[in-house]
């Protein structure tokens, strides 16, 4: 569905992304770890088109994507939930999860699907996303990606700032999206314990290169590299 | 009294004028964060071009149609040729390019339709209602005026609350990344958002130009008044734009009437000055932080 080949991203003398390749199949979840710093965040904004690409090929549903606009890109198919949640904090709710639909036009989601996959939101359907708390954002952030019926979904540090019980119920509804829209979903997270207990596969960043891309059952064994890497 | 309520319904009239100059602004300065010092001289070109149809056709509907398409063309062709390229530079930049931008079009102005200001036609009687045998002031001009003016701003506030197209670019200025990760055209949307602005720019020339002539530099006073009542308002508040614009044409015209008219610019100045040194981001705009 989504694939990575050799992918190198600069930020003038300062090489970020080193020759990264991964695949993520589609109905499958990839995490993407490793400390900060580590490039995960600048892998997910060049797959985007945010930052280009020095060089390398991405590929989406056997397309090659690397030089399309951001907007071209995500009406393919491939959404984004950004690093910080990404809200439109002056928006509404109801308004913001619309907006993920609007490329889609008549195809896009229904707002209710939203509401039903995430409860929490329906009540505060016309409320400025603002007031929303961090679960709720990280929710409305997903729930308005999913409006647009993408078939690949990258998430940045969905866990960041949220309580545990929370992170497990953002962690466990990110299984279920992959499980039952059969979404390729590439998870970038630093709570390396949580997302490779919902993970198909990890991937290791350090210093922009990969230094493992195992099954995650397999890495989360591998007491050498959780030790170097994850801090767990 | 009468010549209070004289001095009300002038100043409603001409702070609809401002209020219409006031939301070109605000609609720019929120998709674009940029102060267009350049929209005086866009008012000025599409206010000629209405002229010059009204002219040789008679006709002032017409006159005034050609003159808001030809603000949405000026404004879209502005953004995308000269704006587009400065927007990650610095603010200065986009200060000069304003700048050089009026500079350049009031000179091609004058080339083309000469420097003696001329009279504009008003869509309707100049001359005051007459209320129990006392002229007033206030003409059905200025009543034409008001209602245009708060039409549009109902208008807008539509476009942006109840459309798509309004949603779109409201996302686009406030969150330019994000949206684009929605799948938005950003850009396009700030191609509109020029466009509309030099609309309701253009509109604010027709309405104005009877009082003032028509001229290159004529609508260089409307525009501080404009931006005053921008600030006033709060800069990223089309709802504020309407209401500074009111208060500042009322304020204004309590002044030229009570205290001459000589002191009008001193006012608008102090205006200025007191809300920024009172409420910097003006009545109606809700302090917030940014990423820049």
């Amino acid at each position: 569905m989504l694939a990575v080949e050799d992918l190198i991203t600069e930020y003038g003398p300062v090489r970020a992304v080193d020759r990264v390749s991964l695949r993520v199949a589609a109905g499958s979840v990839t995490a993407v770890l490793g400390a900060n710093g580590a490039g995960k965040t600048s892998l997910l904004r060049t797959i985007t088109g945010l930052v280009r690409a020095t060089s390398g090929v991405v590929t989406f549903a056997g397309e090659d994507i690397t030089a399309l606009a951001v907007e071209d890109i995500v009406r393919r198919g491939l959404a984004h939930v950004p690093e910080g949640r990404g809200v439109i904090a002056e928006l509404t709710v109801a308004e913001n999860l619309r907006l993920g639909g609007l490329w889609r036009g008549r195809d896009a989601a229904p707002v209710e699907e939203m509401y039903e996959l995430f409860p929490p939101l329906r009540e505060r359907s016309n409320q400025p996303a603002s007031r929303l708390s961090g679960g709720e954002r990280q929710m409305l952030s997903i729930g308005r990606a999913l409006m647009g019926r993408p078939q690949a979904l990258l998430l940045d540090e969905p866990s960041l700032g949220l309580a545990p019980r929370l992170v497990a119920q953002i962690m466990g509804m990110v299984r279920r999206l992959a499980d039952s829209f059969g979404l390729a979903v590439l998870l970038v997270e630093q709570n390396a314990r949580s997302a490779l207990s919902i993970a198909d596969r990890g991937v290791v960043l350090n210093l922009g290169r990969v230094v493992a891309d195992q099954d995650s059952s397999q890495l989360a064994a591998d007491e050498r590299l959780r030790h170097a890497y994850l801090g767990f | 009294m009468t010549k209070f309520i004289d001095l009300t319904l002038n100043g409603i009239s001409t702070g609809a004028i401002y209020a219409a100059v006031a939301l070109a602004l605000v609609l720019i300065w929120r998709a674009t964060r940029i102060l267009n010092f350049a929209q005086g001289a866009m008012l000025m070109v599409t206010t000629f071009i209405a002229s010059g149809v009204i002219n040789s056709t008679g006709s002032y509907p017409l006159g005034v149609g050609v003159a808001l398409l030809s603000g949405f063309v000026l404004g879209a062709v502005v953004e995308r040729v000269l704006i587009r390229r400065i927007e990650s530079a610095p603010p200065l930049n986009a200060v000069i390019v304003t700048l050089g931008l009026y500079t350049l079009l009031v000179a091609i102005a004058g080339m083309i339709w000469g420097n003696s200001p001329r009279a504009f036609p008003a869509a309707f009687s100049l001359r005051g209602y007459n209320v129990g045998g006392t002229t007033l002031l206030f003409t059905p001009n200025d009543t034409f005026i008001v209602l245009v003016v708060l039409g549009v701003a109902l208008l807008l506030a539509l476009l942006f609350r109840a459309t798509s197209l309004g949603l779109q670019m409201r996302a686009a200025a406030f969150a330019a990344e994000v949206a684009r990760l929605l799948g938005v055209r950003v850009g396009r949307m700030f191609t509109v958002g020029w466009g509309l602005a030099a609309v309701v720019g253009a509109l604010a020339g027709v309405l104005v130009a009877p009082s003032v002539f028509l001229g290159p530099n004529s609508f260089d006073a409307i525009l501080i008044s404009g931006f005053v009542a921008a600030v006033l308002g709060g800069l990223d508040s089309p709802p504020g734009a309407v209401v500074g614009g009111i208060v500042l044409g009322l304020a204004l015209s309590y002044v030229a009437g009570y205290e001459g008219s000589a002191l009008v610019p001193l006012a608008a100045l102090v205006i200025l000055i007191v809300v920024l040194m009172i409420r910097p981001t003006g009545l109606f705009s809700a302090a917030r932080e940014r990423r820049v």
